[in-house]
C-alpha cells in the first residue's frame, strides 16, 4: 500500500505525461504480480464491489475525529473529495502498516458479508494505522472514482514499457469482463492467448473533434461521410452462436438490449460490428431520452420494448469470417460490411448509410440538416485508413453542428469537486418568466481559470442564503449556456431538461434583465425537441 | 456600548476613538500587522509594533506618520488601556489588547501558534471577548510541524539540484518569504530573490532581523548561474514570463491551502507545501480557550462554520464581516486589495 500511495502521490505531483509512464513503469518493475494486477483494473475503471456505504463512512470519520456530522460535512463540500475529507480530519495515526495493496484491497471485499460493527472495526483500525497518503487511496478504492490522471493508454504504454509486449496487443489483453479475483498478472498480460476469450471486444477507434476548417482535410473523394447518429457506441459481437453487446466505456451490457439476440441467428459466427445502439421507430431515431431510460433500468419489461425499439446502426466491421480485418482499408471494412448487411437481413440491423457529396461545401450544407434528422452532425473518415485503437488524430473525425445556445442567470451556487474544490463553479441558471426567474439547468464547466476565481469571489461575498453546501446568489451575472438538445420533462420545474449543458462565455456586456425568457426555451422545445 | 464595535470604516473603540486595522480613511489606527489587507493607506495617524513600521513605509509611503509600540507597552487612551501582543504571524505581528473598567477585548489580526523562530512567538491574553480570523477553521486543516515540511522542501531541492535544474518557491514576500529563508539548508546552495521579495528583506535586514543570505535576481541574473539554486517569489510570479526564463526549473507553492488536492491540482505546480502563518484547526481551538474569552467573535475565514461549532462546544460566537482576506491562494496579497478597492 505505501508504493502504491508512492505512486499516487508521484503521478499527482506531476503533469508530465512523460514522467507519469516512466514513474508507472518503475512501480509495475519493483511490484508484486498481484498488485501489479490491481493496478491495472483500478486504473481501467474496474474497482472492488462496494463493500461499505458512504453514509457510514461519513458517520465514523466524524466519531473517530470527534466532531459532528454536519462539520464533517462542511468540510466534506470544501475538500470536495470524501476520500480525502475523511484522510484529512481522521487523528492522525499512532502505527504504522506494511501490507500490499493487494492485501488491503481483500480486506475490503472481505468485509461484503460482514455486521456493520465488523465493518467500523475494520476500516477505523485500517484508519488509525495509515499516513493521510494511504488513508486517501485506502478510501477511494471504497468509494471509487479513482482518478490518478493516467488515461488507459498511457497505462498500457508504461505495461509495455515493464512486459515488452506491443501497446496495442496489450490494449486488446486489457479489454472485456476480467477481474483480479479470477484472473492471473501471468493469465491476463503474460499469456498469448490463442483462443481468446469468446466475448472479447476489440478497443474502439475514437474520433477527435474537428479543429479549423473541413477544407484543411484534403481532397473530398478520399473521405466517407456519414451521419454522426445520437446513440450511444457499442460493438457488437457475434461468436459461436452467441452475441456480445459492450458499450465504448468497455461495459458488457448485453442484457439491456435483447433485441440483439436474433443477431444470432442471423449473422454468421465470426462477425464483429462497430456501431450505434439507438432507438429507431418508423424511419427514424427516437430521442436520446428514450435510450436513457432504458439504459436506466436493470430489466426491461414488455412495454419499454415495444416503446422504445433499439436497432444498431452498423458503420464499421472488425473481424469478419472470424478473422480480424482491423488493418484493412476503410474502402474495403466497408464493401464486406455492406455485403453481410445485405446478405444477411435483421430486424434490428441498419446500415449506416454514406453520404453523397464531391464538395466540401455540399457537406457544409448538409451538417446544418443534421438536427431535423436527428443526428449531432457528421462523421469523417479517411477512406485509406485502417481501425485504430483508442483516440488517434487524422483519419476520423466528428463534425458537430454548432450547440444550441441561450443567455441565463446564475442564481445558485455550490462548491465543485476534484480541482474545483473550495470554489463555487458549480451553478443553478435561471431564465425569466415575467418577472420570475426560474431555474432550468445547472452548468459548471467551461469557464476559464481567471473567470472561476472571478465568479467565486462574487458567490462569496453576494450570497443571500445558505442551503448546506448550496448558496443563493444575487441574481446578476448572465451566462451563455450551450446544450445539444432540449426536450420537455415533467421532473424540471421549468418544464424542461436540456442535453449536456455548459457553459459557452461570460456575458459581462449583458444585464441580467436582458438573458433570455422561458418563452424562448418553450420556442426551442417546439423546435427541436428529439 | 461595546468596548469595541464593527463599524463600516472598521474595527472601532468608541471610548478611545480608534480603529483597528480599519479599510477606510481614518483619524487614528492601531495595525496589527503590515499585510495589505490589514494595514491600509491614507489613516492620519497610525500605531504599531516596531517590526511593522519599516515595512509600513516601504508599502504605505516613508512620510506617513507612525508611533511604535512594543509588545506588552501600555497606553492609556481616554480611560482606555491599549497594547500589542505577540501573535506569532510575521515579524512585528500584533493582537490588540483593549480593556476598559474591567472588560477586556484582544482583537487577534491574523495569528498562528506554532512558533516559527522568526516572529516572536503567539501569546494568548486573557479576555472576555476574543475578536478571531478563521482562516483555516475547518478540521481538514491541520498543519505538519514545521520541521518536517522543511525536510521535504529540502529534500525537493536536492533532488532537483541533482537534476540539474533550479527550484522556484513561491511565497507572500512579507512573512513568509523570511521564513522560508531562514528555514531552507544554505548548504544546498544559494538563495536568489524575487525584488518584491529583496526589497522586504532589505527594510527587515535593516530594522535588525538576521536574515539569511539572498541574492536579488536582476536583468543580469544568467539561467546559468540559478542551475541547482533555489528562487524565492512571491505568488503572482507563478507561469509568468519572469519566471519561464528561468526554466528548466521545478515549483513549488508554500501555502495553507496546498493541504487539498483539489488546490494543488488547480494551481498545477509540481510541488505544494502546506506551510501557513495562520493557525490551523487545532491552533484556532487552543488559542481561543487559552483567552478564557465567554464570547468569541469570527472575521474572516469559514465564519458561520466556525462560529456554529463554537456555539455547540459552549462557546458564544458571532460572525462579523470585514473586509479581511486571510491568505489567498488564487491571487497575490496586493493584487486582492486592488480588487476589493475597486468594489
Amino acid at each position: 500500500m505505501k508504493d502504491f500511495a508512492t505512486l499516487f502521490t508521484a503521478l499527482d505531483q506531476t503533469n508530465s505525461t512523460l514522467k507519469k509512464v516512466e514513474t508507472l513503469a518503475q512501480y509495475f518493475n519493483k511490484s508484486e504480480d498481484q498488485d501489479k494486477l490491481w493496478t491495472i483494473a483500478i486504473l481501467s475503471h474496474r474497482r472492488p464491489k462496494r463493500t461499505v456505504k458512504t453514509t457510514l463512512l461519513r458517520e465514523w470519520a466524524a466519531q473517530e475525529s470527534g466532531i459532528p456530522l454536519w462539520l464533517f460535512e462542511e468540510a466534506h463540500h470544501t475538500v470536495g473529495d470524501l476520500a480525502e475529507a475523511i484522510a484529512l480530519v481522521v487523528p492522525e495515526s499512532k502505527k504504522s502498516q506494511d501490507h500490499s495493496l493487494s492485501y488491503w484491497i481483500d480486506q475490503i471485499i472481505s468485509l461484503g458479508k460482514e455486521e456493520e460493527e465488523t465493518k467500523r472495526k475494520a476500516i477505523v483500525s485500517a484508519w488509525l494505522q495509515m499516513d493521510t497518503a494511504e488513508r486517501f487511496v485506502f478510501n477511494k478504492l471504497i468509494t471509487g472514482g479513482f482518478r490518478m490522471g493516467v488515461s488507459q493508454k498511457l497505462m498500457t504504454r508504461a505495461l509495455s514499457k515493464h512486459t515488452e509486449i506491443d501497446e496495442s496487443e496489450l490494449a486488446h489483453r486489457l479489454m472485456g469482463d476480467w477481474s483480479p479475483q479470477k484472473i492471473t498478472f501471468e493469465e491476463l498480460i503474460l499469456t498469448k492467448d490463442e483462443k481468446a476469450d469468446l466475448s472479447k471486444p476489440y478497443p474502439f477507434y475514437l474520433a477527435y473533434a474537428i479543429e479549423g476548417k473541413v477544407d484543411d482535410l484534403g481532397k473530398p473523394n478520399e473521405w466517407f461521410a456519414e451521419r454522426k447518429w445520437d446513440g450511444i457506441r457499442g460493438q457488437v459481437i457475434i461468436r459461436d452462436n452467441q452475441v456480445f453487446t459492450w458499450s465504448r466505456g468497455e461495459e458488457l451490457v448485453t442484457d439491456r438490449f435483447p433485441e440483439f439476440q436474433s443477431f444470432a441467428s442471423d449473422l454468421p459466427n465470426g462477425t464483429v460490428l462497430d456501431g450505434e445502439i439507438i432507438p429507431f421507430k418508423d424511419g427514424k431515431p427516437l430521442p436520446f431520452g428514450l435510450l436513457q431510460k432504458r439504459i436506466g433500468r436493470k430489466t426491461v419489461g414488455k412495454k419499454l420494448l415495444a416503446d422504445v425499439p433499439i436497432h444498431l446502426i452498423a458503420y464499421d466491421l472488425l473481424e469478419f469470417e472470424g478473422k480480424d480485418i482491423r488493418a484493412y482499408h476503410h474502402t474495403e471494412r466497408r464493401s464486406l460490411l455492406e455485403k453481410l448487411v445485405k446478405s444477411n437481413p435483421s430486424d434490428r440491423l441498419l446500415l449506416s448509410d454514406l453520404i453523397d457529396f464531391t464538395h466540401w461545401n455540399q457537406l457544409t450544407e448538409i451538417r446544418e440538416t443534421s438536427r431535423a434528422n436527428f443526428c449531432e452532425g457528421l462523421m469523417l473518415k479517411r477512406k485509406s485508413a485502417g481501425y485504430q485503437v483508442g483516440r488517434k488524430k487524422g483519419d476520423w473525425w466528428k463534425w458537430k453542428v454548432d450547440p444550441l445556445v441561450i443567455d441565463a442567470v446564475m442564481i445558485y451556487a455550490q462548491r465543485g469537486h476534484g480541482r474545483r474544490a473550495n470554489m463555487y463553479t458549480d451553478f443553478t441558471f435561471a431564465v425569466w418568466d415575467k418577472d420570475r426567474l426560474v431555474p432550468f439547468t445547472k452548468a459548471y464547466s467551461g469557464l476559464t481559470d481567471a473567470e472561476m476565481r472571478k465568479v467565486d469571489a462574487f458567490v462569496k461575498k453576494n450570497t443571500i442564503e445558505r442551503f448546506g453546501p448550496v448558496r443563493s446568489v444575487t441574481p446578476e451575472l448572465v451566462f451563455e449556456i450551450a446544450f445539444e438538445g432540449i426536450n420537455a420533462s415533467s421532473r424540471h420545474k421549468s418544464g424542461v431538461a436540456l442535453r449536456f449543458p455548459r457553459i459557452n462565455r461570460w456575458r459581462l456586456d449583458k444585464p441580467k434583465e436582458e438573458a433570455n425568457t422561458l418563452e424562448d426555451l418553450m420556442s426551442m422545445l417546439s423546435q427541436y425537441e428529439g | 456600548m461595546p468596548l469595541l464595535k464593527f463599524t463600516p470604516a472598521g474595527i472601532y473603540c468608541p471610548q478611545a476613538d480608534i480603529y483597528i486595522d480599519p479599510w477606510k480613511k481614518v483619524n487614528k489606527a492601531i495595525i496589527t500587522h503590515a499585510h495589505a489587507d490589514h494595514s491600509r493607506w491614507g489613516m492620519k495617524h497610525y500605531l504599531a509594533h516596531p517590526l511593522s513600521i519599516p515595512v509600513m513605509r516601504l508599502r504605505l509611503g516613508s512620510d506617513i506618520s507612525v508611533q511604535a509600540v512594543e509588545y506588552n507597552q501600555k497606553l492609556l487612551i481616554n480611560g482606555v488601556e491599549i497594547s500589542l501582543h505577540p501573535a506569532g504571524h510575521i515579524p512585528g505581528s500584533a493582537q490588540v489588547r483593549v480593556s476598559y473598567k474591567g472588560e477586556t477585548w484582544v482583537a487577534s489580526g491574523d495569528y498562528k501558534v506554532e512558533d516559527d523562530g522568526l516572529s516572536t512567538a503567539f501569546e494568548p491574553v486573557k479576555c472576555n471577548t476574543f475578536i478571531t480570523e478563521c482562516t483555516f477553521g475547518l478540521p481538514v486543516y491541520k498543519w505538519k510541524p514545521q520541521k518536517e515540511i522543511f525536510n521535504e522542501m529540502n529534500g525537493w531541492w536536492r533532488t532537483n539540484q541533482s537534476n540539474g535544474i533550479s527550484t522556484i518557491v513561491t511565497a507572500y514576500s512579507l512573512g513568509k518569504a523570511q521564513r522560508l529563508l531562514q528555514n531552507l539548508d544554505p548548504s544546498i546552495g544559494k538563495i536568489y530573490t524575487h525584488g518584491a521579495v529583496e526589497n522586504t528583506n532589505e527594510v527587515m535586514r535593516e530594522a535588525g532581523i538576521h536574515l539569511n543570505e539572498t541574492i536579488r535576481i536582476t536583468k543580469e541574473t544568467t539561467k546559468k548561474e540559478l542551475v541547482g539554486n533555489m528562487i524565492i517569489a512571491p505568488p503572482s510570479a507563478l507561469n509568468t514570463p519572469w519566471m519561464n526564463k528561468f526554466k528548466p526549473l521545478s515549483d513549488g507553492i508554500a501555502s495553507g491551502w496546498m493541504m487539498l488536492r483539489g488546490t494543488r491540482r488547480r494551481r498545477a505546480a509540481d510541488r505544494g507545501f502546506a506551510l501557513s502563518d495562520h493557525a490551523d484547526w487545532p491552533g484556532l481551538l487552543s488559542a481561543i480557550k487559552a483567552t478564557g474569552a465567554e464570547n468569541v467573535i469570527t472575521t474572516h475565514g469559514y465564519t458561520n462554520v466556525f462560529s456554529r461549532y463554537l456555539n455547540e462546544i459552549g462557546i458564544n460566537s458571532v460572525e462579523e464581516k470585514t473586509l479581511f482576506t486571510g491568505e489567498s491562494i488564487d491571487e497575490a496579497d496586493d493584487e486582492k486589495v486592488k480588487e476589493e478597492e475597486a468594489i
